[in-house]
C-alpha cells in the first residue's frame, strides 16, 4: 500500500516533468518552424534587386527597396520622438516620484499602455493627425509608432535607474552638484547599457508593427521621402502583397517577412545580451 | 532623497543650479504627463469618434448581429463574439503549455540551459504579428484544413452538446485557426511571466518541502502555485489582453465573415480585424464612426483585463518586497 503510493507519486512526478519538457520542445519547435517557413519561402525572391529596386507591378521583377527605406525613416522618426520622451518620463518615475502616489499611478498607466492593443493607438493618431490634416502621412505613422515605443523606453529607463545604487547619488550630490547634473552626467552614464537596451527593444517592437500603420502612414508604390505624404513601409507592403493573388508579390512578401524577422530577432538578441551583461555587473 | 540637498550648495552656482533643477524636473514631469495623456487621449478619441454610431443605434450597436455597410446597419455582436471566442480558445491551449515551459525553465532544465531556452521563447514574442498571420494562412491553415479539421468534423462533431462547435466545412481558416495562432503568440508572454513569478518563491519554502520528501511536482503544485496564485492569474490575464487586441495575425486567418455561426471551424471576424480590414476604405461617416465605436469597445475590454492583470501582478511584487 505504502509502496503503491510511493510509486504513484513518482509516476505523477515523472509524467509532469516530461510534459514540461514536451512543452518547452514544442515552443522551440514552433519558433524553428516559423523561421524555417519565412526563410524557405522568401528565398526565391532573394536577390540584390530586393534591396535596390522599388516595389513592382504584379508579375514584374522588382524589390522592396523603397519599403525598406520608408520603414527605416518612419521608425527613426518614431524613435526620435519616443525615446527622449520615454527616457524623460522614466527619469521622472525613478528620480522624482519616489514613494509618491502619483508616481505609482503613472507607472501603472505606463504598464497599461505597454500592453494596449496597437491598433487602438493607431486609431488615436488617426483621429489626432490624419483626420485633422486630411490625409495619410509618414509623420502620422511615426507618431503612432512613437506611442508604442514610449512605454517600452519608460519601463526600462525606470527599472535601470532604480538599479543604480543610492550611494552614487549621495556621493555626487554631496560634492555640490545640482540634481539635474547628477542625473545627466552620472546616473545616465551608469545606466547607459540599460537605457540603450530599452531603445533597442522599442525599435524591435515597432519595426514589425502593421496595424497602426494601415491608417496612418498607409503605403505607397513609389519612392517618397516627404513625411507629409503616404510612405512605403515593409509591414504594410508585406500585408498587401501576401494577401494578393500574384505569385511574384507573394514571394516578395515572404522575402520581406524574412528580412524583417531576422532584423527583429537580431535586435532582440542584442538588447538582451546588453541587458544580461548589465545585470551581472550590478549584482 | 531628492530635494533637501539643494540647501547644502554654495549660493551663486546653487541658485543657478536650483533654477536649472526646477526646469529639469518640470521637463521630466511633463514627459510623464504625456504618458497619462496618451492613454486618456486614446480612449477619448474613440469615444468621441464613435458617438455617431452610439447615437444612431443605441444599445443595438452592441446587440445587433448585422454589419452591412451597404444598408448602413452596424451591429457589433459578431465581432465582439469573435474576439472573445478566439481569445478563449487561445487561453485554453496556451495556459497549460506556458505553465509547462515555466516549469521547465525553473525546475526541470539544467541551469546552463535555462538562459538560452528562456531567451528563445521570449524571442518568439518578438516576431512581428504579421509573420504569424502569414504563417497561419499559408502553412498552418492548409495543414489543419486537410488533415485535422475533417477528422474533428467526423469525430468531435458527433459528440453531444459540444458537437456543433466542430461541425463545418474544413476550410482551414476560421475561429479555431485564429485561436491556435493566438495561442502560439500568447505562450511566450504567459510563460515568461510565470517563470519570473515562480522565481520569487523563497527557496527556504521549497527546500523545506523537499526535506519532507516531496517530489518536484508536489513542490510546484502544493507550494509554488498556491504561493504565486494571484500573479499567475495576472500573467494569464496579460496573455488574454494580448489575444483580445491582436490584429494582423487574426486578420489573416479568421476569414473576415460576419456570420453568426456557432461552429469554430467557420470563418468569423474580430473587432481588431474588422477595423484593420475596413477602416482605410470606410468613406461613409457612419461606417467610420461604427469602426471607431468598435475600437472603443475593444479598448474597454482590454483595459479592464489589463488593469486586473497588473493589479494581480503588483500584489505579488508588494508581498515580495515585504517578505
Amino acid at each position: 500500500m505504502n509502496m503503491g503510493l510511493q510509486r504513484y507519486r513518482g509516476f505523477k512526478n515523472a509524467l509532469a516533468m516530461s510534459l514540461a519538457v514536451l512543452a518547452a520542445v514544442l515552443g522551440l519547435a514552433v519558433l524553428g518552424w516559423i523561421l524555417w517557413t519565412t526563410l524557405s519561402r522568401g528565398l526565391s525572391a532573394f536577390s540584390l534587386a530586393l534591396f535596390t529596386e522599388a516595389t513592382p507591378p504584379p508579375e514584374m521583377p522588382g524589390g522592396l527597396a523603397n519599403a525598406f527605406v520608408g520603414s527605416a525613416l518612419i521608425c527613426l522618426m518614431a524613435i526620435a520622438i519616443g525615446a527622449p520622451l520615454g527616457i524623460a518620463a522614466g527619469t521622472w518615475l525613478a528620480e522624482y516620484s519616489r514613494g509618491s502616489r502619483l508616481g505609482e499611478v503613472v507607472r501603472f498607466v505606463n504598464d497599461i499602455l505597454l500592453s494596449a492593443p496597437s491598433i487602438v493607438l493607431g486609431l488615436f493618431v488617426y483621429a489626432l493627425v490624419v483626420a485633422t490634416t486630411g490625409g495619410f502621412s509618414a509623420f502620422a505613422g511615426a507618431l503612432a509608432l512613437a506611442l508604442i515605443a514610449l512605454p517600452v523606453v519608460v519601463r526600462t529607463t525606470d527599472d535601470m535607474l532604480r538599479l543604480v545604487p543610492a550611494q552614487m547619488r549621495e556621493a555626487a550630490l554631496s560634492l555640490g552638484l545640482p540634481q539635474w547634473k547628477v542625473t545627466v552626467q552620472i546616473l545616465y552614464r551608469s545606466a547607459m547599457g540599460g537605457i540603450v537596451t530599452g531603445v533597442l527593444l522599442a525599435l524591435a517592437r515597432i519595426s514589425g508593427e502593421t496595424a497602426p500603420l494601415l491608417f496612418t502612414a498607409f503605403s505607397s508604390q513609389y519612392w517618397n521621402f516627404d513625411p507629409t505624404q503616404p510612405m512605403a513601409n515593409v509591414p504594410v507592403v508585406i500585408f498587401q502583397y501576401a494577401a494578393s493573388p500574384y505569385e511574384s508579390w507573394q514571394a516578395l512578401a515572404w522575402a520581406g517577412a524574412f528580412v524583417l524577422t531576422l532584423f527583429v530577432l537580431l535586435l532582440g538578441i542584442a538588447a538582451r545580451l546588453i541587458l544580461l551583461r548589465n545585470r551581472i555587473q550590478h549584482d | 532623497m531628492s530635494t533637501p540637498l539643494a540647501a547644502v550648495e554654495s549660493p551663486a552656482p546653487g541658485l543657478r543650479g536650483s533654477r536649472m533643477d526646477r526646469a529639469f524636473a518640470l521637463a521630466m514631469a511633463a514627459a510623464a504627463a504625456i504618458v497619462m495623456l496618451a492613454l486618456a487621449g486614446a480612449a477619448a478619441s474613440m469615444l468621441w469618434g464613435g458617438r455617431e454610431a452610439f447615437e444612431t443605434f443605441g444599445w443595438a450597436f452592441f446587440t445587433g448581429d448585422t454589419w452591412d455597410p451597404g444598408a448602413r446597419i452596424f451591429g457589433a455582436l459578431v465581432a465582439i463574439a469573435g474576439t472573445l471566442t478566439t481569445a478563449a480558445i487561445a487561453l485554453v491551449i496556451a495556459v497549460p503549455i506556458s505553465f509547462g515551459i515555466a516549469l521547465f525553465l525553473t525546475e526541470v532544465a539544467p541551469p546552463w540551459l535555462r538562459t538560452p531556452v528562456g531567451m528563445a521563447i521570449e524571442l518568439l514574442a518578438g516576431i512581428p504579428s504579421i509573420i504569424y498571420g502569414m504563417w497561419g494562412l499559408f502553412v498552418l491553415a492548409p495543414l489543419l484544413g486537410e488533415h485535422v479539421y475533417p477528422w474533428l468534423n467526423d469525430h468531435a462533431g458527433a459528440l453531444p452538446w459540444i458537437g456543433t462547435l466542430f461541425q463545418g466545412p474544413p476550410l482551414g481558416i476560421g475561429k479555431l485557426t485564429a485561436g491556435l495562432v493566438l495561442a502560439v503568440m500568447v505562450v511566450p508572454f504567459t510563460a515568461s511571466v510565470m517563470r519570473e513569478v515562480f522565481l520569487t518563491v523563497p527557496s527556504r519554502l521549497k527546500e523545506s518541502a523537499y526535506a519532507l520528501g516531496c517530489t518536484r511536482w508536489e513542490v510546484v503544485w502544493d507550494i509554488v502555485l498556491p504561493y504565486t496564485r494571484g500573479a499567475v492569474i495576472g500573467g494569464i490575464f496579460l496573455g488574454l489582453g494580448r489575444a483580445l487586441g491582436e490584429t494582423m495575425a487574426v486578420t489573416f486567418v479568421i476569414g473576415n465573415a460576419y456570420s453568426v455561426s456557432v461552429s469554430l471551424l467557420d470563418p468569423g471576424t474580430s473587432i481588431a480585424s474588422a477595423i484593420a480590414n475596413e477602416f482605410a476604405e470606410a468613406i461613409d461617416p457612419l461606417h467610420r464612426s461604427s469602426l471607431l465605436g468598435l475600437g472603443f469597445v475593444l479598448f474597454l475590454i482590454t483595459f479592464v483585463v489589463l488593469v486586473a492583470s497588473r493589479l494581480m501582478l503588483r500584489q505579488l511584487r508588494r508581498r515580495e518586497g515585504s517578505a
